[in-house]
């Protein structure tokens, strides 16, 4: 469903961020993109939907090559890729309710959502996400408000009001707590499954990634380094990803978090 | 280890700014040097001073005694001028400058649309209030059409600029995750900036008021109508106790917007 093909980003200073990326990933896949800070994580999903221009290469959503298109046309195709960013990205000042709403921006004309008053179908929708998530009663409140499990929760449910064929994932947990972290990545996960959406999600949590996903991407300096599911990350693998260090506990620890799942 | 012992029990200091010894006396020496000199070339005239005293104490004295009611009608209809020529220019001046700041931010303008309006604010900002409104009374003619054109213009430079550097640094992700939702241009605009300058905008609006009411009774001085005319005749006939309440009552109005700027601002955080 998604296709990259040698996607190579080389920013203005020189960086080659990343070099010569192939992907595919199929209806309704989940993955996890991993690697160590600097590895492109960010600037492959960014590239994906052209917040940062690629360099070269193709990227094909369905049978549209995203790359080539003009502004407006592009507008049209992110609407089908929701993104749920690190940090949340909420605009704070905005209530939660604008918040999830500004999901159906690219649906919507100017004065419809200039004066807020976006369809009835849309408000619906709207609570139902809110409901699922288990927001409902803090429609009203201003983001800033919220903390940031619920605040990613938000996040999550404007990605998802888009109606999109895919999600774009950038380090959903990097500022959450570990009980939170789960939670949130259960969350995606399984909205995900509810809705039969292709996800790829950045993720800096080896472990976590590895209780969550079908499929793991390794990301090094820009370049694919690994490609297979969450078992096939042995210490070796990890070395060649992040470089030499000791990786009996991290793995260990997924052990332990199994054993604990199927309890 | 041995290094840290040779530097425990020494007392540390600050190292100083200017780190060569004889270029920081150099530099301290010439500045004493410049201030003596400096006071060396004032030239006073004590005897014009002790008899401008006499004058400087009848116009502070005059603020014990002020005549509101002799002048009354010039006063109210200079006052009512100046406050509608304040809010009018105001109204406008905001306007223009908002599409102005928006193509003067580096970060969501092109380059040829940011170098325009970054000249635009910098023409406004060069020239002094006081050089504009001379030109358009001469334009003009006397009266508050040349004030209000005047603070207009003054208001595109002053407003655009610090909306604009307010827009420049905004939280970037946040604009950046409406964008990824698809959002036309104006959409953008709407939910990921404005409700992030929002607060800066209406403040630097209230400031903007308060200056060009104040701005209002200079202006009136080259002739550009408002307060300031009716302030400058009254200098003129020595009638300081007029001018006293003309400038009480302006004083009053500043600190009445200064604490309704002080409130609003507080509503909107």
């Amino acid at each position: 469903m998604l296709r990259l093909e040698k996607l190579i980003k080389t920013y203005k200073t020189g960086d080659q961020a990343l070099k010569s990326v192939d992907l595919t990933v199929p209806e309704g896949q989940v993955l996890a993109l991993i690697g160590p800070s600097g590895a492109g994580k960010s600037t492959l999903i960014r590239c994906i939907n052209r917040l940062v221009e690629p360099t070269s290469g193709k990227v094909l959503l369905g049978d549209v090559d995203l790359t080539g298109l003009s502004q407006g046309h592009l507008r049209r195709e992110r609407r089908r890729m929701g993104m749920i960013f690190q940090e949340y990205a909420l605009v704070e000042r905005l209530s939660v309710m604008e918040n999830v709403l500004s999901g159906r921006l690219g649906y919507v004309g100017f004065w419809r959502s200039f004066l807020r008053r976006f369809p009835q179908a849309d408000v619906d929708e709207a609570f139902r996400l809110l409901d699922r998530v288990g927001l409902a009663h803090m429609a009203d409140k201003r983001a800033d408000e919220l903390s940031g499990g619920q605040r990613q929760r938000v996040g999550i449910c404007r990605a998802l009001i888009q109606n999109p064929a895919l999600l774009l994932v950038d380090e959903p947990t990097a500022s959450l707590d570990p009980k939170t972290s789960r939670q949130i990545m259960r969350l995606i996960c399984e909205l995900c499954k509810e809705r039969g959406l292709a996800a790829i999600i950045n993720i800096h949590d080896v472990a976590l990634a590895q209780m969550f996903v079908q499929r793991v991407i390794g990301l090094r300096l820009g370049a694919v380094e690994f490609d297979g599911p969450p078992e096939g990350l042995t210490p070796e693998v990890l070395t060649t990803i992040y470089g030499e260090e000791d990786w009996e506990a991290t793995i260990e620890a997924v052990d332990e978090d199994d054993i604990e799942a199927a309890e | 280890m041995s290094d840290v012992d040779a530097l425990i029990g020494k007392p540390w200091r600050k190292p100083s700014f200017v780190k060569r010894p004889w270029l920081r006396w150099t530099l301290l020496l010439g500045f004493l040097a410049y201030v003596i000199a400096a006071y060396m070339t004032i030239e006073v005239n004590w005897s014009r001073v002790y008899e401008g005293l006499e004058r400087g104490k009848k116009f502070v004295l005059a603020f014990t005694n002020p005549d509101f009611t002799t002048r009354s009608t010039d006063i109210y209809e200079g006052m009512l001028e100046s406050i509608i020529m304040t809010i009018a220019s105001s109204v406008v001046g905001i306007a223009i400058s908002i599409p102005i700041a928006l193509g003067a931010a580096r970060n969501i303008a092109p380059l040829p649309v940011y170098l325009i309006c970054r000249s635009i604010i910098a023409i406004s900002r060069a020239l002094q209030e006081i050089i504009v409104a001379i030109l358009l009374v001469a334009i003009f003619g006397f009266g508050p059409l040349a004030g209000f054109l005047t603070l207009s213009f003054a208001t595109i430079g002053f407003l655009s600029k610090l909306l604009a550097e307010d827009i420049e640094s905004m939280d970037k992700v946040q604009a950046e995750a409406i964008k990824a939702s698809g959002a036309k241009w104006t959409q953008w605009i709407n939910y990921g900036v404005q409700p992030q300058v929002m607060p800066r905008l209406i403040g630097l609006s209230i400031y903007r008021l308060d200056i060009n009411f104040r701005e209002s009774a200079i202006l009136g001085l080259v002739g550009a109508g408002g307060i300031g005319a009716t302030l400058n005749t009254a200098f003129d006939r020595y009638e300081y106790d007029t001018a006293a309440a003309i400038l009480l009552i302006i004083i009053v109005i500043v600190m009445a917007l200064e604490y309704l700027s002080g409130l609003i601002r507080a509503k909107v955080q």
